[in-house]
């Protein structure tokens, strides 16, 4: 098998991407003025070689974003590396080392690969259109020189009927053909094949095109937004309602579909017989009720790797955990809070933490940072830790606070974070206080007479605790009641909208599709060339050429000499 | 014994199997050596008289018909001789295959899965692949010589993952619960073995080539087997084809991908460490294919591309799965 030499050295017709080579023998000349200096720029930017290099300079750019956290799709592993690294942090946010998809550099390199592409793709396509109606070229002189080539001598008949056979022969092969008469009296017929080759290729280059433009775009039509709900609550599909949004840049919140989603339950099921696994989740179920703004109720589930689709949106579950129920009371006891605060889960075993927020009601305003152990074990240093992330033993420990909450001036918090910095701590560290400790249905005195508070039971059929437990001896005094149903769970959705997702998945079947037919439909000229000797034999020669990568020409032009000698009836 | 143990007796057995036919294939080369050496010494007693026969032959044909034979431009300066270690060694390649099939069938009856959901798994999963691609590709192409090559890439990974691996079996994370866990790691394991086989074309491309620019005196040449091998331009087409083939899998296996964390994560595409490299991977060898189109990058440029797709494919495998932080965090360790 010899290389389809024509194809990159030997200047074929439609082959723009050497031009440049040309080109650079023009680098010496003393002028080019100023259109041909942009003709010779915009030349070399199209050329083959510079979408090569664009290619690897990409691939090369794309790496640092896997090396160094990316604000993206990490964005507290950038918070933790600006704390680890606080000298080289900034300077590799200079230089948009945690922005690299966005970054201006990497930008740059992909804009440039595709307008090369494109610059590439335009006169290739007029190229091909032409190629498509041109007759299939003049059979070569020496048809002998090509290195594909066989020939027979055939006894009986002439060389008309020999190219006529030879014609409906290619034909059938889905050739398209062409006679041609030689100067020495011989006949041929030059036929070419596999234009779907280049409709491939050209397919496949304008779906790249495609690809980056619906995603340009789309990242712009629709939204995201996370909102955490749990069991027994309703979120309603409005700007308000979520924890956070981020619209695109042509979204107006204002179409938001206004429909509600109550979480009715949320289900996990925990790997119970092989103890390898044991305690592992198997299974996460959201029962939801959705509802139409016209008051249309459907019970539906969202589960990982099962969204909901609905209203033109997509409604994603990526996260759960407890959010325990807790109420507090002033010294009358009148309540002033009563909350299911959901608790971030730590590690696989849900030790959970939160915060719990107090501003009004109260002498003062008072917060808590707290831990929720679904099964607690008390550690030798005298820390909880959960051990299953089940209710088996739930505790929950927290520490309070008093002072200025920081949220009066309306500036947005996150309900996670307490900023302790204008606070007071009433219990645990320093304070010498025991850390309030409470299990499901038990309640506990605040420090300094604030009030109490209690953690409820939310399970409507539990049996009652202890309910005057004091500090330091709470979690100890029961150990056999059951805790099913105890805390309430959330569930974290994300709700997605992308109206252009169905554009690009028809872009990546148009890509995968170019690429199959560009890459396995060869392409070929074949020429059969037929000579009446003076004998009275006639002297059939076969040759091909390859345009682009064909493994198959020799064979092919092989196959062909054989099956024309069938045709005219040749005895094997 | 249960199911699992039997799995992993079988991966063993496999490895020991295969450890044999490395060796043999190992001989074999040896052996095509020694024939080299005794070729070249021949040559220079006859002295040049020959020289290098006309391109073509004739040989008659019947009924008045001649038929031109070819000679192959691309056959290896020396042809081995038929070889029974060589024969050996691919008997028992089958039948460390067997066996190592056996040890993923048992793997998966036994999870109640597919056996491809942490690194034990891709790994043995992924080598029996490459060897599967190997074996179907020599009914069709005589590619035994990389046999050395393959089974020995094999065993490393099996040795690799049965030693630091391996892990119990538990149940799927519901995030890997789904259909696309079938498709789309089946398919970048059967890219990845033809990446591997284009990847051992690519080398032995180079080593090919600078023999062929060095000349054709057999008593300089320091890897002598290679004169047995076809020429470079040869090598050069057969990567190619593997690298295509492969290729497409692979741009099947990034939209595969795109799907399932569409459902799984909640977007197609989030430039995680996983997708990042395997975008990586796709860009170089889209490059590599260009390459082949672009004067002055054809042969040993674009044979170094194909190299370092494969290194890229295997840092995928390894250390971004188990060094790199990301959502892909299947590995099991
Ligand atoms: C986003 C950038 C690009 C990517 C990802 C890309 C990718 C590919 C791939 C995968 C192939 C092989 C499949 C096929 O033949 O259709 C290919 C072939 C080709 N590309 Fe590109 N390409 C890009 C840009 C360009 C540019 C800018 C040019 C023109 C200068 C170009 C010209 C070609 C040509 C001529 C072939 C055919 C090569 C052959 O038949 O071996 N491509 N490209």
């Amino acid at each position: 098998m010899s290389r389809p030499s024509d194809y990159v050295d030997a200047g074929a017709p439609e082959s723009d991407r050497q031009r440049p080579d040309a080109e650079n023998s023009n680098i010496q000349q003393p002028k080019l003025g100023f259109a041909g200096t942009l003709r010779f720029i915009w030349r070399q930017l199209t050329s083959m070689r510079t979408a090569l290099l664009l290619l690897l300079l990409l691939a090369i750019a794309a790496v640092p974003g896997s090396l160094v956290p990316q604000r993206s799709s990490d964005p507290n592993g950038v918070i933790q590396y600006f704390s680890d690294n606080p000298k080289l942090a900034p300077v590799l946010d200079n230089i948009q080392m945690f922005d690299v998809y966005g970054s201006v550099w990497f930008s740059s390199i992909y804009l440039l690969l595709f307008i090369s592409l494109i610059g590439c793709v335009i006169p290739r396509t007029k190229h091909h259109f032409d190629a498509m109606r041109a007759r299939p070229p003049r059979t070569p002189a020496r048809l002998e020189r090509l290195p594909a080539h066989t020939e027979q001598t055939l006894e009986g008949g002439d060389a008309g009927a020999a190219i006529d056979a030879a014609q409906s022969l290619l034909k059938k092969s889905r050739y398209r053909t062409e006679l041609y008469q030689g100067k020495n009296g011989d006949i041929s017929i030059s036929a070419e094949r596999g234009y779907l080759r280049e409709t491939g290729n050209l397919v496949f280059h304008s779906a790249l095109v495609g690809m980056l433009v619906t995603v340009a775009v789309g990242g712009g039509l629709g939204y995201a937004g996370q909102r955490v709900v749990v069991e027994g609550q309703t979120f309603v599909n409005t700007l308000l309602d979520y924890n956070s949004f981020n619209p695109g840049r042509f979204y107006n919140p204002d179409d938001l579909a206004p429909y509600s989603l109550s979480l009715d339950r949320f289900d996990v099921k925990y790997e119970q017989t092989n103890l390898d696994a044991y305690g592992q989740p198997i299974d996460f179920t959201a029962y939801v009720t959705t509802q139409t703004p016209g008051g249309e109720l459907a019970e539906r589930t969202v589960k990982v790797n099962d969204p909901l689709r609905y209203e033109g949106t997509d409604v994603y579950l990526l996260g759960n955990g407890y959010a325990p129920t807790i109420t507090v009371r002033d010294s009358d006891g009148t309540v002033v809070f009563t909350d299911s605060v959901p608790f971030l889960p730590q590690d696989a075993n849900l030790t959970s933490l939160g915060v719990v927020k107090i501003p009004d009601g109260l002498e003062e305003q008072l917060g808590m940072i707290g831990f929720f152990y679904p099964t607690a074990q008390l550690l030798d240093n005298g820390a909880y830790t959960s051990t299953y992330p089940d209710l088996v033993f739930p505790v929950l420990t927290l520490n309070v606070y008093k002072g200025d909450l920081g949220i009066d001036d309306g500036a947005p918090k996150s309900v996670y974070e307490l900023n302790t910095d204008d606070m007071t701590q009433l219990t645990g560290g320093d304070t010498g206080v025991d850390s309030i400790e409470l299990m499901p249905g038990q309640s506990q005195q605040l420090p300094g007479g604030y009030g109490s508070i209690t953690f409820e039971n939310a399970n409507p059929n539990a049996e009652p605790l202890p309910t005057d437990a004091t500090a330091g001896d709470g979690p100890a005094t029961v150990s056999t009641a059951s805790f099913d149903q105890a805390v309430p769970r959330f569930a974290s959705f994300d709700v997605h909208r992308d109206p252009t997702q169905g554009w690009v998945f028809l872009f990546a079947m148009l890509i995968l599709g170019g690429l199959l037919t560009s890459l396995f439909v060869p392409r070929r000229r074949v020429w059969i060339k037929a000579t009446d000797n003076p004998d009275g034999t006639v002297r059939v020669q076969y040759a091909g050429l390859a345009r682009g990568e064909d493994p198959g020409l020799v064979e092919a032009v092989d196959a062909i000499a054989y099956r024309h000698g069938t045709a005219l009836g040749l005895e094997r | 014994m249960d199911l699992n143990e039997l799995s992993v007796l079988a991966l063993w057995s496999a490895m020991a199997i295969y450890a044999i036919a490395f060796i043999a294939f190992a001989i074999d080369l040896a052996k095509r050596s020694a024939e080299v050496s005794a070729a070249s010494e021949l040559t220079a007693s006859a002295s040049a008289t020959a020289g290098a026969a006309a391109n073509t032959t004739a040989a008659a044909g019947r009924a008045g018909v001649t038929t031109l034979t070819r000679a192959d431009p691309d056959a290896p300066q020396v042809q081995p001789k038929r070889s029974a270690v060589l024969r050996v060694a691919v008997a028992l390649t089958v039948l460390g295959f067997l066996l190592h099939l056996t040890a993923t069938i048992t793997r998966g009856v036994a999870a109640e899965r597919v056996p491809w959901a942490n690194m034990y798994e891709f790994a043995m999963t992924g080598a029996m692949l490459i060897i599967a691609t190997f074996l179907v590709v020599l009914t069709r192409v005589d590619l035994r010589f990389l046999g050395t090559f393959i089974v020995g890439l094999v065993l490393v990974f099996l040795g690799i993952a049965a030693v630091n691996f391996y892990v119990e079996i538990v149940p799927l994370p519901p995030a890997l619960q789904s259909a696309w866990l079938v498709i789309h790691v089946f398919v970048a394991s059967i890219g990845t073995a033809l990446f591997a086989l284009g990847f051992a074309l690519s080398v032995l491309q180079l080593v090919q080539h600078r023999r062929e620019s060095i000349g054709a005196d057999l008593s300089k040449l320091k890897l002598k087997f290679v004169a047995t091998l076809p020429s470079a331009a040869r090598l050069e087409n057969l990567a190619y084809r593997a690298n295509i083939v492969a290729f497409i899998l692979w741009t099947f296996t990034l939209i595969a991908g795109a799907i399932w964390a569409e459902r799984a994560w909640g977007r197609y595409w989030g430039w995680d460490t996983k997708e990042v490299w395997t975008f990586i991977i796709w860009v170089i060898y889209a490059g590599y294919i260009h390459a082949r189109a672009t004067r002055g990058w054809r042969g040993s440029r674009s044979a170094w591309l194909s190299i370092i797709g494969f290194a890229a494919v295997m840092f995928n495998f390894s250390v971004v799965n188990l060094f790199f932080k990301g959502l892909h965090a299947y590995s099991g360790l």
